[in-house]
């Protein structure tokens, strides 16, 4: 008889949707993870933090924006350790609400450290220190998350050279903050930064920012965040970095950089290139699990390893790294081991970009659609046009279907705008449910709304949209 | 680091064996190719090696054990290779000779162990499925079972199906992608994974497999005592392939043979045979027949493509011999018949009698035989309708020769008959041809003269 029937490594919300559903399912579950309570990167220094503070970044913002309508405020006196309370708070209250929803499900919750002996047993070191405990299992579930890459060859050992973790803590206000890399987790954290008052700048090697999102959207985003960050770089990359008297020195390169951004002096530097899968678990040598070169751990439809009893989930199996889709491949890794034929086959996991404006988008790309060399049609409605939009002043946004033009199925949508976030999880029951343009279409949606311009691009499909004069090329 | 063994592809269809023994102990240097673990499959008992040298670590198996293909088997120090490349699909230890084994559809690969390349089915590649990502649309069969990906499935080839109508049709065991939408655009609902089963399940609609539904068994034990005892490998493996081959639209037909003129050959050349180390028998004898018989009538030898609505031919003569064993119906192959004479036939035909008797046969002589012969005139019976060896088209039964009065001229002589009974697939032969290959059998028994004019 094993100590458990199922042991969970990591408590981030693959791992606590997986013990809390089997549990739920009658298995009697462990979750072992290093913090007090589950949580995992998500909640304790990635999704949870990040978004409280972008929600005080949007209210400078708007507070700003303000005087427009004749609400003149002054600046803002900030009380970093007040926002630092604030953020903890809201990641102590859920986090707690974890530990309690473990507790009520009779999920056995242990704080400490997994290595793995065998395929059926593993050594748990406390994290308050003590012996280490042998617990035997039937089955596993690997929910180790990620965490953030460094830049190689790069590597300065300074406070003033930020992770996102790090920078999510708000030490300080710096004035100068450099962002090495423009995807999501560095615009938003920028974004944070530069509503607290500090000249951000952004440096991306690609030519765009959001590198994989299509560009028609991010150009709604670049224009904006010219103007409330200092400067964005593209094409650009970081050759050195060194500690100086009052900050770090950075050396850049790049097509047409400016002599003066080719050598210049941050207050801090935030590195936010991307992020490892947290493969090298010790001892998963000895179990059979394989792990590929990207350092994933490998896994069929099923989330089920090369070992048959041990699954593995989340940003540790591969892209999207995100929590929505750790937390549906949890389900699915339950179900599996309780002998259902399942199998994680999402045709749509939506990816938001909490800036502002946000960014969000699910299923097909346009982008990808070219690479495919899958033909497709585009219906696009801009926002400029919309109620809604324009009467909280926030006209610059887009709202695009992807199209199949054989069977006018609903393919991919992407958002762009105020809210846009809120709005997607239309977009991706369209695209799961297999919906044409015309269900769109004819289903109402309320008035004034953002989600109305998913209506309206169908209405621009056919021709015919009330708001944008926009006939069908014959 | 040790490196893993794990238990290779054994060969199309196998998945799983029992362990009869393991052939290394723990701390043995054994070299690549070198046997480490006997192992009973289906019907066939085989020796598979090690694809790695190296110091023996760890023996993860025992006898009475049942494994699985991916399994690992044992784990070995210092075997520089990784467990991936170019694991042994087949046995490497029965090599029997043929080289004219060709597959129809396979390429051949420069992989060292010659043994593979004779596994019957075409598809069967015999190097380790590579790992396969799986993201870019729907795996083969055997790389799903077998190799995780590094990334899982995201939007592949977008299927108009909702998410609980593609759980729906997995938890059926149907391929969403065969369903067709009757919804606007092509759409799929669960009504149309419903009609869709129904239509494969009542024949309307070729499923997966051609196999019939069991009926309902009726509760046995209503009537008295029962004992449940689970199928033995070859039991279950016969079964399994006789579901399939009965399928086939048999006719059988029945003729016999004055084989007077046989048993005083036989009697006139035991003593030089047996110092040949062979005992001439009348099974050894109807093999050299139908040899020469498949020669005349090569469509015996054929297979039926109905797919392809073709025939193959082929151009080699390997003639499978079933041998009643202790543990069920085996039947190995004597492989180029044509080639050989009877005494080699009769030696060769005592050596796999024995091997099948004592669970030693491979996998590999037992398959590539074109047409099977069932004697079992040495239990009795005076006919019976034996069933084709599918893929052949085929069989030749025997049974026991009986004294009996046939007519000569103007009366009647007691003389030895030989019941033959050949059973064949009517969509390939005709009933004409299969009386003329049976005259031609029964001619060749009662003048072998005839066999050259």
């Amino acid at each position: 008889m094993s100590d458990t029937q199922l042991v969970v490594i990591g408590g981030g919300p693959g791992g606590y949707a997986a013990a809390f559903f089997a549990a739920d399912s009658g298995i009697q579950t462990t979750l072992v993870d290093m913090e007090l309570n589950p949580g995992g990167v998500c909640l304790y220094r990635g999704c949870i933090p990040s978004k409280a503070l972008l929600h005080v970044a949007k209210v400078a913002g708007e507070a700003k924006h303000a005087a427009n309508w004749g609400l003149t405020y002054a600046e803002p006196k900030i009380d970093l350790d007040k926002l630092r309370t604030f953020k903890n708070n809201v990641v102590g209250k859920l986090v707690g609400g974890l530990g309690q929803l473990a507790k009520q499900r009779k999920v056995t919750y242990i704080q400490g450290k997994a290595s793995f002996l065998d395929a059926k047993s593993i050594s748990i070191e406390p994290a308050g220190g003590g012996d280490a405990k042998k617990l035997t299992f039937d089955h596993a579930i690997i929910a180790t998350g990620s965490y953030p890459t460094k830049i190689p060859g790069l590597s300065l050992n300074s406070d003033r050279v930020m992770d996102s973790t790090a920078a999510l803590d708000l030490p300080e206000i710096p004035n100068t903050l450099l962002v090495v890399g423009g995807g999501y987790i560095g615009l938003e954290l920028g974004s944070v930064y530069a509503a607290l008052g500090t000249k951000v700048t952004v440096v991306e090697m690609t030519d765009g920012l959001l590198p994989g999102a299509d560009r028609d959207l991010v150009t709604y985003l670049s224009r904006r965040l010219e103007t409330t960050l200092h400067k964005i770089l593209l094409k650009t990359r970081v050759t050195g970095m060194e500690e100086a008297k009052k900050g770090i020195k950075v050396l850049m390169e790049g097509e047409g950089l400016g002599d003066a951004d080719k050598a210049q002096t941050f207050d801090r530097v935030l590195v936010s290139i991307g992020r490892r899968p947290n493969s090298a678990v010790p001892g998963l040598d000895k179990t059979g699990v394989k792990v590929s070169d990207k350092g994933f751990i490998q896994v069929d439809a099923a989330l089920r390893t090369a070992t048959p009893n041990i699954f593995a989930i989340g940003d540790v199996v591969g892209e999207p790294m995100l929590a929505h889709k750790a937390s549906h491949e949890a389900r699915v890794a339950v179900e599996a081991i309780m002998g259902h034929k399942v199998a994680f086959e999402p045709q749509a996991i939506p990816a938001v970009v909490f800036t502002d404006p946000e960014v969000a988008w699910c299923g097909l790309t346009e982008t990808e659609a070219k690479k495919q060399g899958r033909k497709v049609e585009i219906a696009k409605f801009p926002w400029a046009a919309l109620g809604r939009a324009l009467a909280i002043d926030r006209p610059e946004g887009v709202t695009k279907l992807v199209i199949d033009p054989e069977t006018e199925r609903v393919l991919g949508v992407g958002m762009v705008g105020a809210g846009a976030g809120e709005n997607i999880a239309e977009g991706v029951l369209a695209v799961e449910m297999a919906a044409l343009v015309s269900d769109l279409k004819l289903t109402i949606h309320p008035h004034p709304t953002m989600s109305e311009t998913l209506m309206e691009a169908a209405e621009v499909f056919f021709g015919h949209a009330t708001h944008v004069y926009r006939p069908k090329k014959k | 680091m040790a490196t893993e063994l794990k238990l290779p592809e054994l060969g199309e269809n196998v998945e799983k064996g029992d362990v009869v023994r393991v052939l290394v102990n723990v701390g043995d240097v054994i070299k690549a190719d070198q046997p480490v673990v006997e192992l009973e499959t289906d019907k066939a008992t085989i020796e598979v090696p090690s694809n790695v040298g190296g110091t023996v670590k760890e023996i993860r198996v025992k006898a009475g054990d049942k494994v699985k293909v991916g399994q690992v088997v044992l784990t070995l120090d210092e075997g520089a290779e990784a467990a991936e490349k170019a694991a042994p699909t087949a046995p490497a230890a029965s090599k029997t000779s043929s080289a004219t084994a060709p597959e129809p559809a396979s390429q051949q690969e420069a992989a060292p162990e010659p043994a593979p390349k004779k596994e019957a089915a075409p598809r069967q590649s015999s190097k380790p499925a590579p790992v396969v990502d799986i993201s870019t649309g729907r795996p083969a069969a055997a790389a799903a079972k077998a190799e995780p990906s590094s990334t899982p499935v995201t939007a592949g080839a977008p299927v108009g199906a909702a998410p609980s109508v593609r759980r729906y049709a997995r938890e059926l065991g149907v391929n969403i992608g065969d369903v067709p939408g009757s919804g606007p655009g092509g759409r799929i609902g669960q009504d149309d994974v419903t009609r869709y089963v129904k239509g494969v399940m009542t024949g309307a609609r070729p499923g997966a497999t051609g196999v019939a539904r069991q009926p309902q068994l009726p509760d046995f034990s209503k009537w008295g005592a029962i004992d449940v005892k689970p199928m033995s490998n070859i039991r279950r493996k016969t079964a399994e392939h006789l579901s399939i081959a009965w399928q086939a639209p048999h006719v059988t037909q029945h003729d016999k043979a004055d084989v007077s003129g046989v048993e005083e050959f036989r009697k006139a050349h035991a003593a030089r045979a047996e110092k040949q180390g062979a005992k001439i028998t009348v099974t050894a004898i109807v093999i050299k027949i139908v040899a020469l018989a498949i020669e005349k009538f090569p469509q015996f030898a054929s297979s039926v493509d109905m797919a392809n609505e073709s025939l193959i031919y082929k151009n080699y003569c390997h003639i499978g011999v079933a041998v009643d064993t202790p543990a069920g119906l085996l039947v190995p192959v004597i492989r180029d018949v044509d080639k050989k004479s009877i005494s080699d036939i009769a030696g060769e035909l005592t050596v796999l009698s024995q091997k099948a008797r004592d669970r030693k046969l491979s996998l590999d002589e037992m398959s590539g035989g074109v047409i099977s012969i069932t004697n079992l005139g040495g239990i009795g019976g005076t006919s019976f309708t034996p069933i084709v060896n599918q893929p052949e088209v085929a069989i030749l039964g025997l049974s026991r020769t009986a004294t009996e009065p046939v007519w000569k001229d103007d009366k009647f002589e007691p003389r030895p008959m030989l019941p033959l009974s050949l059973s064949y697939d009517h969509r390939v032969i005709d009933g004409a041809d299969a009386a003329r290959f049976l005259r031609f059998v029964a001619d060749a028994l009662e003048q072998p003269l005839s066999l050259y004019l």
